[in-house]
Formats: structure tokens, sequence, C-alpha cells
């Protein structure tokens, strides 16, 4: 059974747990990102604006829980070629807010700010972020990620860490 | 400025070029005079504006253009700048519009380009409107739905510009059922610090995808790398004209089994099999599905990759964009959903694929800043390309054969001053 706590302890809780899945993504730390992900995960980048349908227009990351293991596995073999040398990366998760608590699932909205420094250069992404979170024990997995790139209509730069 | 022949022979040589040619500001301006102002350049699908007064922003070389559906049905290909003060006059990226009015001082234009109308117009005295219309591209042309513009008046028409390379596109739409495609699923905007040139050779480059695409061919079972092999008999192939074709047919041939070039099965797709089996009659149907459709650059900027197309647009000298969408064929919505979605996995700025490739153009950017006394040499496979029986040249799967038939038409066109 679920502890009764207060919507303090679940939001600062939720807010541990984002910053968490932040710092594997900063790290690279591609295993211990991947096993955050529920087994029905959906990972999401939208294109040309936030709520197009991806059933039918084109996205810039739409996968499923096989895909977002195939994208773990890829950078993992160490010959992902823009991911070697792999991007220092720093961001900063604010703005976090509880939006809706559907039984054992979080609907969590967050604004980041990541500052990429690659071989080619130095980019600042910023992005809208809606997290579907399911409770798992004592923890959470991640159900559906959506990241909606302020710059999404635009023609962008490679985008290969885990955003 | 380059000017004399002497200089491109220093330049350019059948098996071997100067990094000069991709770093060169000056080089890219002529570039654009000579062949992107100038040559046939593919703009946009048809299927992108399919009612009257439909439009969308799309480019050649540097200028803004609107590609539009008049009521009559004639696409044209205007530019996009307002003929008062030269504002751009539609900032919307598509939509349907009768008329396109100015923001800056509301002179108003029909979507065949016509100047309908000035604001406080009795501050014009013997205005002829018909001076005044947006500029055309003075020759578009379609072929399959594919839609081109020349800057030229006048010269080779479009069937003559595509010669042997139509034939890859006649392919292509057989793939539907009705023997059209369709471009509806939005395009990915992938931006990369490189010429546009390195992505137009790459394009056709065979000898790369063991390399620079190892890492998801070891762990993703798609069947692609052995195309691609020392082993492979799949073919490169120069139509002429710039237009070159990796040749996979061989290879699925020997494969003998429908949609394998695809990576599936009939059992997966069977309502698309019994609609090819319909449109074409069983035996037609099964070679078009053991064939596949076509991996072939039309020169200067549109590809057709299996299942999805590419469109390059030129930036800047080091600045280019990769525009991408997957191929949509006319009455095949099972395969469509299969082609997005594979299209999502290995294209655009995340993808399996494209993203390595990137990173590629971006490095052998960085590459040629260094020192010009080296060339760079495009000499693989010289010794053993030979013509097939259309007359056009071929080489193995892995050899420079596109890359050399890119660069002849290239000196052609840039040795051409007017």
């Amino acid at each position: 059974m679920m502890q009764v706590e207060s919507k303090a302890d679940l939001v600062h809780e939720i807010s541990q747990f984002l910053f968490r899945e932040a710092r594997y993504a900063d790290d690279h730390r591609y295993e211990e990102w991947e096993a955050l992900w529920a087994d029905d995960g959906v990972y999401w980048i939208p294109a040309n604006g936030d709520d197009i349908d991806p059933d039918r227009q084109m996205s810039i990351i739409y996968d499923n829980r096989s895909r977002i293991g195939l994208r773990v596995r890829q950078l993992m073999t160490g010959k992902r070629h823009t991911q070697e040398p792999q991007s220092r990366l720093r961001r900063i998760v604010g703005d976090i807010e509880l939006l809706k608590v559907e039984g054992r699932e979080f609907h969590v909205a967050c604004n980041t700010m990541i500052f990429e420094s690659a071989l080619r250069g130095d980019i600042i992404w910023a992005s809208r972020n809606q997290f579907v979170l399911r409770r798992d024990g004592d923890d959470f997995k991640i159900a559906r990620k959506k990241v909606a790139l302020v710059n999404n209509g635009k023609a962008i730069f490679t985008l290969s860490f885990l955003v | 400025m380059i000017a004399r022949i002497a200089e491109w022979d220093e330049l350019i040589r059948s098996d071997r070029v100067r990094g000069r040619l991709y770093r060169d500001p000056a080089v890219f301006r002529l570039e654009l005079e000579r062949i992107w102002y100038r040559t046939w350049v593919y703009v946009g699908h048809e299927s992108e504006i399919p009612k009257p007064h439909d439009f969308v922003r799309k480019s050649i070389g540097l200028q803004p253009i609107l590609m539009t559906r008049a009521q009559d049905g004639r696409v044209h290909l205007l530019l996009n700048r307002c003929t008062h003060r030269g504002n751009q006059l539609c900032a919307k990226e598509q939509g349907n519009a009768i008329h396109f009015t100015c923001p800056f001082h509301a002179w108003n234009f029909s979507s065949d380009g016509r100047l309908v109308g000035t604001a406080f117009p009795d501050g014009y005295e013997g205005l002829n409107k018909d001076e005044h219309g947006l500029g055309q591209v003075p020759r578009v042309a379609s072929y399959k739905g594919f839609v081109f513009g020349s800057f030229a008046p006048d010269g080779p028409s479009l069937e003559e510009h595509l010669g042997g390379a139509a034939e890859t596109l006649d392919r292509l739409v057989m793939t539907s059922p009705e023997g059209e495609i369709e471009v509806t699923a939005g395009f990915l905007k992938h931006r990369v610090k490189a010429n546009w040139k390195f992505i137009l050779e790459n394009e056709t480059d065979g000898y790369h995808p063991a390399f620079v695409h190892s890492s998801i061919f070891s762990v993703a079972d798609s069947g692609i790398g052995s195309l691609y092999g020392a082993k492979s008999t799949a073919l490169t192939r120069d139509y002429g004209n710039g237009h070159t074709e990796l040749d996979l047919r061989p290879e699925f041939r020997k494969r003998d089994a429908p949609l394998s070039w695809f990576g599936t099965t009939p059992e997966r797709l069977p309502d698309y099999v019994a609609t090819m089996n319909k449109a074409y009659g069983d035996a037609r149907a099964r070679e078009i599905m053991i064939d596949g459709t076509p991996h072939v650059m039309i020169f200067p900027n549109l590809f057709i990759a299996e299942i999805q197309m590419f469109v390059i647009e030129p930036l800047g000298v080091e600045d280019s964009v990769q525009h991408v969408t997957a191929l949509q064929f006319k009455g095949a919505p099972d395969l469509n959903r299969r082609m997005r979605q594979q299209t999502m996995g290995s294209v655009g700025p995340a993808g399996f694929l494209l993203a390595d490739d990137s990173e590629m153009y971006e490095r052998t950017q960085r590459g040629v800043q260094a020192s010009d006394t080296d060339w760079i040499y495009l000499g693989r496979g010289e010794h053993r390309e030979r013509r097939d029986s259309d007359g056009f040249l071929t080489g193995h799967a892995t050899d420079e054969v596109p890359s050399r038939g890119i660069w002849r038409h290239y000196r052609t066109l840039m040795e051409q001053s007017a």
C-alpha cells in the first residue's frame, strides 16, 4: 500500500526523481537512465510544433520502449560517432508542477535548459517537458516523457545525447 | 574569383578535388550563380499543395520561394518578396490563401503572383499593376509530382536534365498501387555546419556505411549492412548531369523475397500486397516488391533514400540544412505507417543513421580547413568502372563512381560563364 504523504512531500520526491533522471542523462549513465523507464514507456520529441499527431507527422524522436533500448545500446557501442567524444552537458530542471494524479500515475511538467558543449560548438537547448511517472515501490518509472523543444519548428543541429 | 579553365584544372581532376571547393566563400557565391540560380533545382512536391490557393514556403539556393497552386490548378514558384519595398511577403510556413497581403504597406497579391491592389490607391497615378506582380521563377516543371524550378529563362528541359535518372522516379512511384507518392508527413530539418556538397556526395557513397553506421548495424538487425560490404553485388551508377544512384536491386533480386528491401515480409503487410497484386497483376507486383524503391541523388538537391526523401538547402559555404520526410505511397496506408516509423528512427537530428553522417560532414568541413597542398582523393574503383547496357558508368557498391560523376558535371556547370 502506498503511504499517504503530503503534497509537498510528493512534489519533493518527484523533483528528486527528475533531478536524478537529468543527472544520468548529463553524465551519460546510459544503463541507469534506461532503467528508469517503464516497460511501456514512450519517449517523444515532436517537430514542427508541440501538439502534432506523432502517428501521422514526423517527430525528432518517437520511441517505444524497445526503441529506447536500441538508442541506448547504440550509444554503448562506443562507435556512435556523434557521441564520441561525448557531449559535455549540464542541465537545469525547473518550474516543476504536479498537474494531475491518476491512480498510480503522476502527470508532471517542468522547464529544462541544457548547455551542450560538443566538437561542433556550444549550444543551448530549451524545452517544456511533460512526464507521466508511475509509482513503482518507493520509486517511480517513466511511462511517458515528452520534450517540446522551443525551436522544434526550425532547423536544428544534431541532437544525439539523451535530452 | 575563378575564371579561367586552367584554374579549374588546379581544383578538379577526374579522380581528385581540392578542399578549397568546400570552404571558399567565393566558390560558394559562384555556385549560387552557376548552379543554384541556373540549373533545375527541386523545390517541392505537388501533394504539398493539393487544393487551389494552397501555398508552402520553400527555397532555391538562398532565395525564398512561395510554391502556390493558383485558382486554375497551375503550380507557381513565386519570390517571397513584396515588389513594393522588398518585405518578406508571407511568414507562414504553409496554408491556403486567395491573397497574400504584405504586412508593411498592405500591397495585395493573388496566389498566381499578380498585384491585385494597393492601399490608399490615390497615391499612385497610372500605376501599371502588371509591372509589379511578384517575381516568378521563369521555368517551372513537374515530373511525377516533383516540382522543379530553374532561374534560367532558357536551357535544357526538365526531362533533358533528368535524363536517365527520370527512370528512377518512374520506379519510385510504382511502389504505390496508384502510381503516386505523397509528401504529407512534415519535414524534419537537420542543420549541419558543413558545405552542401559533402551531403550531396555522401548520399550515393556506398563506401562509408560499414564504418560510419557500424554502431547501429551491430545492435539492430536491419539487413542494410550487407548491402555495402566488399562482397556486395549492388552497383553505383552515374546517370550524367550530376545524378547518381546506388542500385541495390542486384542484392534484392538475389534474396528473391518481396519486401525484403524494406526489412519486412508480405505476411506483415497483407493489405498492401493485395492492392499491389490487384493494381499490377501478381507477377509484376512481385517484381516491384522485390526490387524496392531507388536510392538516387538528383543533382543538386533531391535525394530519394528508399523510404524517405531529403532536400538539401545551402545556407552558406559551411552551413546547410537537410530537410527529410517519410515517403508516403498513395493507396498504401499500412506501408506508410511503417515508413514513418522507420524514418523517424533513422534520420533527422537524433536519427540512428543521419546523426552520424552529419557528424562526418562537420568533421570533414573542419578537415578541409587544412592546407590545400593535398587533394581529396576520389579514385576508388576507377580501374573497374564500366558502361552498363544503357551506356551509364557503373561500378562496385563501394566505388566512387558517383562522386566522380558529380564533380564532372559540377565542373561543366561552373565553367559556363553565361
